[in-house]
C-alpha cells in the first residue's frame, strides 16, 4: 500500500509537469493541426537557461535567497522561451501553413534537432547539475508516504498554471479569439480576428508554459542536459492525443493520467512480468499507450470531433 | 537509369547516353579516386552505399506510398541484429551469408507487418509518431535484453560478425593477385555494395511505374479516391511497409558484417532522422533524389570532419564545434531550409509520379 501510494505521487509529479509540457502541443494542434516536435526542446531552453541565470547569480551574489533565484532564474527562462517560439512561428512554420501536409511536421522535426544542437554546442553534452533551490528532502511522512517540498510545489504550481490557462481560454477577448482561430481561422480573419497574431500568441503561450515546465523537471531530477527535452517533449504528445488532442481539459487529464501510468508500471512491471523485464522499459509505456489510443479511441478520452486532416 | 541519366547537371538533358555512361564510370572510378586522399575515403563511400540503399528503401515508403516513417532505423537494426545473431560467436552460430541475408531481409519485413498492421488506419502526423514510438521501443530492447536472459547483449553490443564470404571468397581479406599487387577489402566491399545498389535500383525503378507503384501514387495523393476506384489500401500500406523494411533489413545485415560489430548506439533516432533527410534532400517519390541526397549528406559531413578541424584548429586554436555537432548541424538545417526554400527537394520527382500538391505549387498542369 505505502508503495502504491508512493508510487500515486511520484506519478501525479510526473504527471503535471507533462500536462503543462502537453498543453502547449494540444493548443498548437488544435490552431494549426501541426505537432510542433521542437516544443520539447523548449522545455530543455527553459531548463538550460534557468539554469545559466542560476549559475551567474550564484557568482555575483553568494548568499542570494532560494525564493529570489527561482524567481529571477523563471523571469530569465521564460521569455528566452516565448522568443524562440514566437521566432520559429515567424521564420518557419508561417511560411509553411498552406504547403503540402508532411513539409511544416519535417520543419518541426529539423527546428528539434536544431535547438538541441545549438544547445549542444552551447552547453557540451554532459549532463549539469541542476541546483534545487525547493528542497528535496522528504518531509513529515504521511500514511507512509513521503512527500518532498519541490514535489508540493510542483503539483501546486502547475494546477495554479493550469488554472490560469483556462480562465485565459475561455473568460478572455484573447481567449475567445484563439477559440475562433481554431475553430476555422479563415471565418475568424473575417470576424476581425487578427489571426496572425494570435497564432503567434498560441506559440509564445505555449513556450511560456514549456520554460516553467523545463526548470520544474530539472528541480524534480537535479539534472538538466541539451537531450532532456526530447523524451518528455514525445511524452507530452502522447498526453495531448490519449487526452483528446486539440482539447485543453483534456491535455491536463492526459498528463497526469501518462504520470500515473508510467510511475506505477515502473514500479509494478517486474512483478508483472516475473522479472523478465524491468523498470528499464518505462519510456515504452508512453508509446504503447500512444500506440493502443490511436488505435482504438483517435479522438482521446476527452476529445469529440475526429481530426481527419491527413 | 533513365531517371539518374537525366538528373546529371547540364549533360542529363543534352545526352542522355553519355550522361548514362558517365554515372557508371562515377560509380566504378569513385573509390579509385578516393584512395588518393586516404583509405578512410574508401569506407566513407562503403557507408555511403549502406545510406543509399537505405535512403532507397525508405523513399519507397515516404515518397512513393507517402507514408512518414520516422523509425525506419529500426528494420536496419534488425537486420544487423540477426545477422549478429546467426553470424557471430555471441550464439556460437556461424550461418553461411547467403543464408544470413536473406533471414535479416525476411525478419526485417516480418518487422515491416508488425508495425504496419496497427498502424492502417493513422495518417500522416500520428502515423510518423507512431512510427517513431515503434523505432524507440526497438533500440529500448537491444538495450535492455541483456537480462535475465542475454540476447542482445545490452549496450555494449554484439562483436566480431562474421564477415562476408562470397563463394568461400573472404571479402574482409584483401584480394592477393600477384606478390606485390592486392586489391584491399575495403574495395571489395564497394564494388559488391555496388551491385547491391544497382540491382536494387533496378528493382525500384521497375517497381515504381508498375501497377504497384502507380497504385501507391494513388493512394498517397487521394486515399479516399484510391479506395474509390477499388484499390485495395491495406494491403498496398503494408506491402510498403514490408519491402522499405526488406530493404532496411538488407543494408542492416550488410552493415553488420561489414563493419564486424553491432550495438544499439547505431541505430537511434537521430539515424532515422538522417535517412529521412537524405530522402527529403534529395526529392520525395524520386529514386535519382533519394540517392544524390543519400550520397551528399553522409559524405559531407566526412568532408567537414576532416576540413573543420584543422580549419578552426587554425583560426582559433582550439576546436570549438566537434564533427558529430557539425553533423547534426549540417542535417538539421538541411531539413529546415529545404522545405522552405526547395520543398520538392534537390531533384525534384517526375511530374507524373509526383505529389499532387507540389505539382499545384510549381502551377504544373496535370
Amino acid at each position: 500500500m505505502e508503495i502504491f501510494l508512493q508510487q500515486l505521487v511520484n506519478g501525479l509529479v510526473v504527471g503535471s509537469v507533462y500536462a503543462l509540457v502537453a498543453l502547449g502541443y494540444t493548443m498548437v494542434y488544435g490552431i494549426l493541426g501541426l505537432i510542433n516536435f521542437a516544443h520539447g526542446d523548449l522545455v530543455m531552453v527553459g531548463a538550460m537557461s534557468a539554469l545559466q541565470t542560476m549559475l551567474f547569480l550564484m557568482g555575483v551574489t553568494p548568499g542570494m535567497s532560494p525564493l529570489a533565484m527561482l524567481t529571477l532564474s523563471l523571469a530569465v527562462a521564460i521569455p528566452v522561451c516565448m522568443m524562440l517560439g514566437y521566432t520559429m512561428e515567424r521564420l518557419a512554420y508561417r511560411r509553411l501553413r498552406n504547403a503540402p501536409r508532411l513539409a511544416p511536421l519535417i520543419t518541426a522535426i529539423g527546428m528539434s534537432f536544431l535547438l538541441q544542437t545549438i544547445a549542444m554546442m552551447l552547453w557540451g553534452r554532459n549532463y549539469h547539475t541542476f541546483p534545487q533551490l525547493v528542497s528535496t528532502a522528504p518531509m513529515q511522512p504521511v500514511a507512509g508516504v513521503f512527500v518532498t517540498p519541490i514535489q508540493v510545489t510542483i503539483i501546486v504550481g502547475s494546477a495554479l498554471i493550469m488554472a490560469a490557462l483556462i480562465v485565459l481560454v475561455t473568460k478572455t477577448k484573447l481567449g475567445r479569439a484563439m477559440r475562433a482561430t481554431a475553430e476555422n481561422h479563415r471565418v475568424a480573419a473575417l470576424m476581425g480576428v487578427d489571426t496572425n497574431l494570435i497564432i503567434a500568441l498560441t506559440f509564445v503561450i505555449g513556450a511560456a508554459l514549456a520554460a516553467v515546465a523545463g526548470v520544474m523537471y530539472a528541480s524534480n531530477y537535479g539534472i538538466a542536459h541539451y537531450g532532456m527535452g526530447f523524451m518528455p517533449g514525445l511524452k507530452a504528445f502522447t498526453a495531448a492525443v490519449l487526452g483528446g488532442i486539440g482539447n485543453l481539459g483534456g491535455a491536463m487529464l492526459g498528463g497526469v493520467v501518462l504520470g500515473l501510468v508510467e510511475s506505477f508500471g515502473a514500479g509494478y512491471i517486474e512483478h508483472m512480468t516475473f522479472g523478465f523485464l524491468n523498470s528499464s522499459y518505462q519510456d515504452i509505456f508512453a508509446f504503447i499507450i500512444l500506440g493502443l489510443v490511436l488505435i482504438f479511441r483517435p479522438t482521446g478520452l476527452l476529445g469529440e470531433r475526429v481530426s481527419d486532416r491527413a | 537509369m533513365n531517371e539518374l541519366a537525366s538528373a546529371v547537371p547540364w549533360l542529363g538533358r543534352r545526352n542522355p547516353q553519355a550522361a548514362r555512361w558517365l554515372i557508371v564510370i562515377v560509380a566504378i572510378a569513385a573509390p579509385l579516386v578516393a584512395v588518393l586522399f586516404g583509405r578512410t575515403w574508401v569506407r566513407v563511400l562503403d557507408f555511403a552505399l549502406l545510406y543509399v540503399m537505405l535512403a532507397l528503401g525508405l523513399n519507397l515508403v515516404v515518397g512513393f506510398a507517402g507514408l512518414l516513417d520516422l523509425g525506419y532505423i529500426a528494420f536496419y537494426a534488425v537486420g544487423a541484429y540477426t545477422a549478429a545473431f546467426l553470424a557471430s560467436p555471441h550464439f556460437g552460430v556461424h550461418l553461411p551469408f547467403w543464408i544470413v541475408l536473406p533471414v535479416a531481409a525476411g525478419f526485417a519485413a516480418l518487422a515491416g507487418i508488425m508495425l504496419g498492421f496497427p498502424v492502417l488506419r493513422l495518417r500522416g502526423d500520428y502515423l510518423a509518431i507512431v512510427t517513431l514510438g515503434f523505432g524507440e521501443i526497438v533500440r529500448i530492447f537491444l538495450n535492455n535484453l541483456n537480462y535475465p536472459v542475454n540476447i542482445t547483449n545490452g549496450p555494449q553490443g554484439i562483436n566480431a560478425l562474421d564477415p562476408l564470404v562470397l563463394f568461400g571468397w573472404d571479402l574482409s581479406r584483401n584480394l592477393e593477385i600477384t606478390e606485390n599487387l592486392s586489391i584491399n577489402s575495403l574495395f571489395l566491399y564497394y564494388y559488391f555494395f555496388l551491385a547491391c545498389v544497382a540491382g536494387s535500383i533496378v528493382f525500384i525503378q521497375r517497381l515504381q511505374v508498375s501497377r504497384v507503384g502507380r497504385a501507391w501514387a494513388a493512394m498517397r495523393d487521394d486515399e479516399l479516391a484510391a479506395k474509390a476506384i477499388g484499390i485495395n489500401t491495406r494491403n498496398l500500406k503494408l506491402l510498403a511497409f514490408s519491402l522499405g523494411a526488406t530493404f532496411g533489413g538488407v543494408a542492416g545485415g550488410l552493415f553488420g558484417a561489414f563493419q564486424g560489430f553491432v550495438s544499439p548506439e547505431s541505430f537511434s533516432l537521430m539515424e532515422s532522422i538522417a535517412v529521412l533527410t537524405m530522402v527529403v534532400f534529395g526529392g520525395m517519390g524520386n529514386v535519382a533524389g533519394a540517392i544524390a541526397g543519400a550520397l551528399i549528406l553522409s559524405a559531407l559531413p566526412e568532408i567537414l570532419r576532416h576540413l573543420a578541424v584543422p580549419v578552426q584548429q587554425a583560426l582559433f586554436g582550439t576546436v570549438l564545434l566537434d564533427p558529430e555537432v557539425l553533423r547534426m548541424l549540417l542535417l538539421s538545417l538541411a531539413m529546415i531550409l529545404m522545405m522552405l526554400l526547395k520543398p520538392a527537394g534537390l531533384i525534384p520527382a517526375n511530374a507524373r509520379y509526383s505529389h499532387v500538391e507540389h505539382l499545384k505549387r510549381h502551377g504544373v498542369s496535370r
